[in-house]
């Protein structure tokens, strides 16, 4: 009895400087404005893409070929039937944009995920092991670095074809490289504390040390370049999108709007501008929200 | 000397192996799907057809004795014709090129204009109006893509206000919109990079010293803060440019510029792979010669820095 009694006191007592720095890095965090109103406004955006068709539940591929470019409600000639507005075929821009939403923030969030877990891995080996490996590692990702990252992923997704799997492993593992080195730099000056030292030197094996000791160090500054990274290729898959080299149609992307409505710019301002006010809305968010983490985790990234 | 000298030459071998590795990607890339005289062909393609593409493009050899191939004719700037045009790749690339890198130099150049002297600006009244209207406008700058912000001043500029033409390249009125669409997340960049550096600079001794002693603050600032400043913006600058040379991938798209971005979107299009490899090579290689430039005038203004010491 005693025993699980100790055990649950000691776990306290482990747990409690974790939670206390928890809290704290928390603060930190609701202390920067821009944190806050990014982080909220980047909520909404995920709940409003979420949640959508329960409210607006209307077929983003529904034609209504009488009420083509029907402007926005607030514009003559605008109604509450097609609230932003129809495109060049009658198709309901409000849910299309929504449905755009999905593509893109899934394809940011899911790409940046492919990039962190490859440049975390690769930059934590490069960075403990060092020697050999390490100088691989290294000039594997000035390789990298020195290939124009757009003409890579339209190269690649021109050959493989394009779909919402093979964007997300393209951007992501064209996009390891920032995280590696990041990483590795963190790695090297982690590798000379005591507490990794010491537990060298009762004997833990490495495995243990990189992802038990150290990994959970870097965990700040992989939480900033991600935020900030989701920025970039959300802009990457719309440029990709609107090149005709995104998530193949029917699915409405953002960038493919764009695309489309470029050709009624004279006519329908609304078909180019609504989405670029969407991406950049969604962008303006994450960056905002990067910038407030960054000042509050880890002020030593403000060149990235 | 010597010491730069070892580290020149140190520089030039990590280059070559970059080089390597970047004809090793751009020969395996058209290698991804499979077979690629597949790709090249239209789908109704006949078993004669294949054959001769294949024969004729070397196919049939070992792979390594196709990148050998490959990249002992690309060292000469060999790229075989373009599958399309019937004319050399490089021919093509070449007579594009020059468009491409103008675009790219006047973005690079309006950046650097405007967003200097408003980062130095914004870091010397820390905390102004002025400080927080650019940086919340640099925010807004990092946020549009580039090609969006493109289409908008078209509708604007050309399309409302008839001032600009819409597309194409030869006067100075035409290359307005694209490199300005195209350098501006570069502009709100370096209006936070010079900012951010000022900041640091400033807070320096040698800058307290430097006052101390009575100089002017416009000496203090243009003189001995901006010039250390300058660094970590040079780096980033040669490094943009790359970045810049892919990005008018889309913005000679939108603008109907006649450079290798558009040539290369056209290409893949047209299932043109030789010429698609030639000019990511062309690319990347301009691209590794430009940050091998950079790291000499690094060295030149930053004679401190340790050239053997891993960062």
């Amino acid at each position: 009895m005693s025993a699980i009694h100790d055990t649950q006191a000691s776990l306290l007592e482990i747990a409690a400087p974790r939670l206390r720095f928890m809290a704290e890095t928390l603060r930190e965090v609701a202390r920067r404005p821009s944190a806050l109103i990014g982080g909220a406004m980047i909520a909404m955006v995920l709940i409003v893409s979420l949640s959508f068709p329960l409210f607006y539940s209307v077929d983003p591929l529904e034609q209504d070929l009488m009420a083509r470019f029907t402007p926005p409600v607030w514009q003559d000639g605008g109604s509450w039937h097609y609230p932003l507005g129809t495109d060049n075929l009658g198709r309901d821009v409000l849910v299309r944009l929504l449905y755009g939403s999905r593509v893109s923030l899934l394809v940011g969030f899911s790409a940046v995920l492919v990039a962190e877990l490859a440049g975390i891995l690769l930059g934590l080996f490069s960075g403990y092991y060092g020697g050999k490996l390490d100088s691989l590692i290294m000039r594997v990702a000035d390789i990298f670095m020195a290939y124009p990252f757009m003409l890579l992923t339209i190269s690649v997704i021109a050959v493989l074809g394009s779909s919402i799997f093979n964007l997300i492993l393209v951007l992501g593992l064209s996009d390891w490289v920032t995280y590696a080195r990041t990483i590795r730099g963190s790695v090297l000056s982690l590798k000379k504390k005591e507490f990794v030292e010491a537990s060298r030197a009762i004997g833990t094996p490495h495995r243990v040390i990189i992802f038990r000791h150290i990994l959970p160090n870097v965990f700040s500054p992989m939480l900033v370049l991600g935020t900030l990274r989701v920025a970039n290729i959300i802009i990457w898959e719309s440029g990709l999108s609107f090149l005709g080299m995104g998530v193949p149609p029917p699915m409405p992307t953002w960038g493919r709007m764009l695309a489309e409505g470029r050709l009624y710019i004279t006519d329908a301002w609304w078909l180019v501008t609504l989405p670029g006010l969407a991406i950049m809305v969604t962008i303006l968010s994450i960056n905002l929200l990067g910038d407030g983490l960054r000042d509050a985790l880890d002020p030593r990234l403000r060149n990235v | 000397m010597g010491i730069m000298l070892q580290y020149l030459f140190k520089r030039l071998w990590h280059t070559v192996f970059v080089l390597i590795g970047i004809s090793m990607i751009s020969f395996f890339f058209i290698h991804l799907s499979g077979d690629p005289v597949m790709l090249m062909l239209p789908g109704d393609a006949s078993t004669q057809e294949i054959e001769t593409l294949r024969e004729q493009l070397g196919f049939n050899d070992p792979l390594y004795a196709q990148y050998l191939r490959f990249a002992g004719n690309a060292a000469q700037g060999e790229f075989g014709n373009s599958l399309y045009y019937k004319v050399p790749a490089m021919a093509l690339i070449l007579e594009r090129l020059p468009a491409s890198l103008e675009l790219a130099a006047a973005a690079m150049l309006i950046a650097l204009v405007v967003a200097v002297p408003i980062g130095i600006v914004s870091a010397v009244r820390r905390g102004s109006m002025v400080d927080m209207g650019s940086m919340l406008g640099a925010l807004f700058g990092l946020s549009m893509p580039h090609f969006w912000l493109g289409i908008m001043m078209i509708m604007l500029f050309s399309v409302k206000l008839g001032w600009l033409p819409t597309s194409g390249r030869g006067s100075l009125a035409q290359l307005v919109m694209p490199s300005l669409a195209l350098g501006m997340s570069l502009m709100a960049m370096f209006a936070r990079l010079t900012r951010s550096v000022m900041l640091e600079v400033l807070s320096l001794d040698y800058i307290r010293t430097a006052r101390s002693k009575g100089l002017k603050e416009s000496v203090v600032i243009y003189k001995h803060a901006l010039k250390n400043a300058m660094i970590p913006l040079v780096t980033v600058a040669g490094m943009q440019f790359g970045f810049l040379l892919g990005g008018t991938v889309i913005i000679e798209t939108v603008f109907a510029w006649p450079g290798v971005g558009r040539l290369v979107v056209q290409a893949i299009f047209n299932r043109d792979y030789p010429l698609v490899q030639a000019t990511v090579l062309v690319l990347s290689v301009i691209f590794v010669a430009v940050n091998f430039l950079v790291d000499m005038l690094y060295m030149y203004l930053d004679p401190q820095i340790s050239y053997f010491e891993d960062k």
